[in-house]
């Protein structure tokens, strides 16, 4: 059995004892109070058109969550329409956090108008969980009361108008604690907590009075806590976005349906059974309904920002100024890390420019960058940037503002090369280089041959710019088996492609070609795919006549007859000289020289 | 009567082979070689490339696919190769050989970044081709050579003169560490207006200097009918009669004034 609103009743000298133990503190609407009006006129939050948050004045009038602004507005015309601003409440609260940080030094905060922490020291110290509930609660209410009423005239001080009667009005409209409807839970774990203090808030609703009072659920006692409640109340905690809350009140509606009401209904469910019905979702809740919560509270340090930037005045125009200055900064920012034992294996580089361009590329290190290695890699990308002359400008204007955010802090253990350079990774390695290439060079100078399907060799592969490619997928292809050397991806069906082996050199422009019989008459084929004459002789541009040892073909190729203006037709042959071998195509009456044989 | 000289027994030498093998240094700078396929590794010491090498592939035909066979060997092993200045490469070819092409990259450079482009690559990449587009300075090529040999990369600069079309303005200065040179090659398998290309025999001459300084001959079928790179027999014996030798040696072939 549980104790609900018996503040007085002792509590079990146990129930500290548990390491789960959580106290949560909820504070009704936080929306709603953070705007710091006056609670008796009506007032809603909306987002997105629809009422998220209501004050006691709204309340009283009727107007519900979800309502949208016209349904408000048609409840109660004089209602004041706020937009939500997740900042606004958060900064409101941090007075409360404030407040709370007094009992505990960290709190955890679920959202803006929530926050939890182990009662597991401050009960201990304070007399119990109950003791300790009832403290924070008063604190709390103290805390949000002076919160408003600050806000409240700071507000009028900056609005100057009818002060007097104003100030009159917010005495008696905020003057009781029971303005803010503060509730404060204790239960094994988080989310249990999170409904009791739900639950509070509930109950001073329903009795009418003006002071919640904490719900205290003992230890191991959170199962029977649960079991009369509404199976909905389930859904409180368990889920954070909004694709799961929907798909929580799915799966409730559908528990209804099949008569399972109440929370202790749905623990009395076999869980293989649940597992099957409701999948992942349903076992977390049916875990907490069982009361074998398993979700941590994260206490954790806020990650701290190693990010270091510096403002360059006026702005660099040079390399060398600008690396000058990221030579400074690469110091501190390994001094800093350094100093935490830490080393950064991957570096953002991020360069803002008084034109207003923003640059940044991401560097990486298979072990932790060293002051002089972060420098380097800032110079190779400044290089690239500014540096004029053949390589690919990228920004204009100076530099004006450098920074450079560590992107994996890692703790430094230092790194051991190989003897002979053994422990490199040959991709990492590679991808390091292109990326300094690509700084140099542009982005698409880097590419990567791809192997696709096509009938002539140069459509059998295309050069692919590397950031079009996953390379980090292609490592698993480390081990292919030697005996499929066979490219299969080129091996659909092509019908008139030529047959295998591939010319070695394809020429990226075709040469023209001159090919002639005996009598020196130019050879031509027939739409028959037939030769006029025998090729004897042939030359590439003006370059001295080869006579033809070998030849085959031809190989007749029509492509795209149906459109008008892609349509090609092309015959191919190969001719050797020599030991020299081509592929020659004649096209619309002249001959090309396409790839070579070499 | 003969008397066994225990220390020359067998037995005694594999013990001091497997008690003194825990002492020998991990790995000597002349073991740390780039793997190559089967065909090249007997005339290879260690059957492989020795890191920091400058290899020259030269030859009036087949440089190019001596050079993409010597490529496939690596980029099978786990390494990268990247190419700067060769813009003219059948990757199809290059794939049919065994070259990995998802360990390749292709960088285009104009000829002023072209030093400070393949420095950098050097650094990382196992292996580098290059091709005759551009000519170093023979400090510039002095200075690539040595960063290959502190890295630990091989560079292989593809040579070589195609039949009407000039490759380069002048020759790459001479530090090759291995020399591979192309000295005959024939094409088997077409006739007058039939068969078509079908295999190709070449002859390379290897040679170079240290540890490569002997000069050796290397017969190959590049490629032979089913598309592999093998050894060519010495003695040719029953050559099959479908085999017609398509051509004569390099140099020989007919000009006419047309």
């Amino acid at each position: 059995m549980y104790n609900s609103s018996s503040p007085h009743s002792a509590s079990s000298p146990h129930s500290a004892s548990s390491a789960e133990r959580t106290l949560v503190v909820l504070c009704a609407d936080w929306p709603a109070v953070a705007t710091a009006r006056p609670v008796k006129k009506p007032l809603v939050v909306v987002h997105a058109n629809r009422v998220i948050s209501v004050n006691q004045g709204a309340r009283r009038q009727g107007i519900a969550h979800g309502f949208t602004v016209r349904e408000a507005q048609a409840h109660s015309p004089a209602v004041e329409v706020v937009q939500y601003d997740q900042q606004r409440d958060a900064r409101a609260f941090e007075s409360v956090l404030a407040a709370i940080e007094e009992f505990v030094p960290r709190v955890e905060v679920l959202e803006p108008g929530q926050c939890a922490f182990p009662t597991l020291g401050p009960s201990g110290y304070h007399g119990g969980d109950r003791a300790l509930a009832q403290l924070v609660l008063t604190r709390v209410q103290t805390a949000v009361l002076q919160t408003v009423v600050q806000q409240t005239a700071v507000q009028q001080t900056a609005m100057q108008q009818t002060a007097m009667q104003q100030t009159a009005m917010q005495q008696t409209a905020v003057g009781p604690a029971c303005s803010v409807s503060v509730g404060v839970g204790v239960a094994d774990g988080p989310q249990a907590a999170q409904i009791a203090a739900k639950e509070s808030i509930l109950q001073s609703h329903h009795s009418g009075s003006e002071v919640s009072q904490p719900v205290v659920v003992q230890t191991g006692k959170t199962a029977e806590f649960l079991s009369p409640l509404p199976i909905e109340s389930l859904g409180v905690s368990t889920c954070s976005t909004q694709a799961s809350q929907s798909a929580a009140a799915e799966m409730f509606d559908v528990a209804r349906r099949l008569g399972i009401r109440t929370v202790g209904r749905f623990a009395a469910l076999p869980s293989a059974d649940v597992n099957a019905r409701f999948g992942n979702l349903g076992m977390s809740a049916y875990r907490l309904a069982t009361g074998f919560e398993t979700t941590p509270l994260n206490l954790a340090d806020p990650a701290i920002d190693f990010s270091v930037e510096a403002a360059i005045d006026p702005p660099a125009e040079r390399v060398d100024r600008a690396a000058f200055v990221a030579v400074g900064l690469a110091e501190q920012l390994h001094a800093e890390l350094a100093g935490r034992g830490l080393g950064c294996s991957r570096v953002l580089v991020v360069a803002e420019t008084d034109a207003g361009d923003r640059i940044e590329r991401l560097w990486r290190h298979e072990g932790a960058l060293s002051a002089a290695d972060i420098a380097r890699r800032v110079r190779w990308q400044l290089d690239g940037w500014l540096s004029t002359g053949a390589s690919v400008r990228r920004c204009s204007g100076g530099v004006q503002r450098l920074q450079l955010i560590p992107d994996q802090v890692i703790p430094d253990t230092g790194m051991q090369l190989g003897f002979w350079g053994g422990t490199h990774n040959a991709t990492e390695r590679a991808l390091q280089a292109l990326a300094r290439v690509q700084a140099l060079l542009g982005v698409g100078a880097v590419k990567l041959p791809e192997l696709r399907g096509g009938r002539s060799p140069s459509e059998q592969y295309e050069l692919v710019p590397i950031d079009a490619v996953d390379i980090s997928a292609d490592q698993s292809a480390a081990a292919v088996p030697s005996s499929d050397r066979r490219p299969s991806s080129a091996a659909g069906p092509w019908p008139g492609r030529l047959p295998l082996p591939s010319p070695t050199v394809v020429w990226p422009q075709p040469v023209e070609a001159e090919l002639i019989d005996v009598s020196g008459r130019s050879v031509g084929v027939s739409g028959r795919g037939v030769m006029s004459t025998v090729p004897v002789h042939y030359r590439v541009g003006l370059g001295e006549w080869q006579k033809i040892q070998h030849w085959a073909g031809p190989w007749c190729i029509e492509q795209r007859w149906w459109d008008a203006i892609g349509h090609r037709r092309r015959a191919r042959l190969q001719v050797v000289s020599g030991a020299a071998a081509h592929l020659l195509t004649l096209e619309a009456g002249q001959w090309w020289l396409e790839a070579t044989y070499d | 009567m003969r008397v066994v000289d225990p220390k020359k027994s067998p037995e005694a030498i594999a013990h001091l082979r497997t008690a003194l093998a825990p002492t020998r240094p991990v790995v000597l700078a002349e073991q740390r070689r780039l793997p190559l396929v089967q065909a090249f590794q007997e005339v290879f010491p260690g059957g492989g490339l020795q890191r920091g090498s400058i290899v020259h592939v030269s030859g009036a035909v087949g440089a190019t696919a001596v050079a993409l066979a010597i490529a496939a060997g690596p980029t099978q092993a786990g390494s990268w190769a990247a190419c700067v200045g060769v813009d003219q490469i059948g990757w199809a070819a290059a794939a049919e050989m065994g070259v990995q092409l998802q360990r390749v990259a292709v960088i285009q450079t104009p000829a002023s970044s072209w030093a400070t482009v393949t420095a950098a690559l050097v650094d990382s990449f196992d292996l580098v081709l290059c091709g005759s587009q551009h000519a170093p300075s023979a400090q510039e090529a002095r200075r690539l050579a040595a960063r290959a040999r502190e890295r630990g990369s091989v560079v292989m600069l593809i040579g070589g003169e195609t039949p009407g079309l000039a490759r380069s303005a002048r020759p790459w200065p001479t530090l090759a560490d291995v020399e591979l040179c192309v000295v005959h090659a024939e094409w088997f398998g077409i006739g007058h207006g039939s068969g078509r290309l079908r295999q190709r025999r070449i002859t390379l001459d290897v040679g170079g200097r240290r540890g490569m300084s002997r000069s050796q001959r290397l017969e190959l079928w590049l490629p032979d009918a089913s598309g592999c790179i093998v050894r060519a027999e010495r003695v040719q014996g029953s050559a099959s009669t479908e085999l017609t030798p398509a051509v004569g040696l390099i140099g020989t072939g007919l000009r006419d004034a047309g």
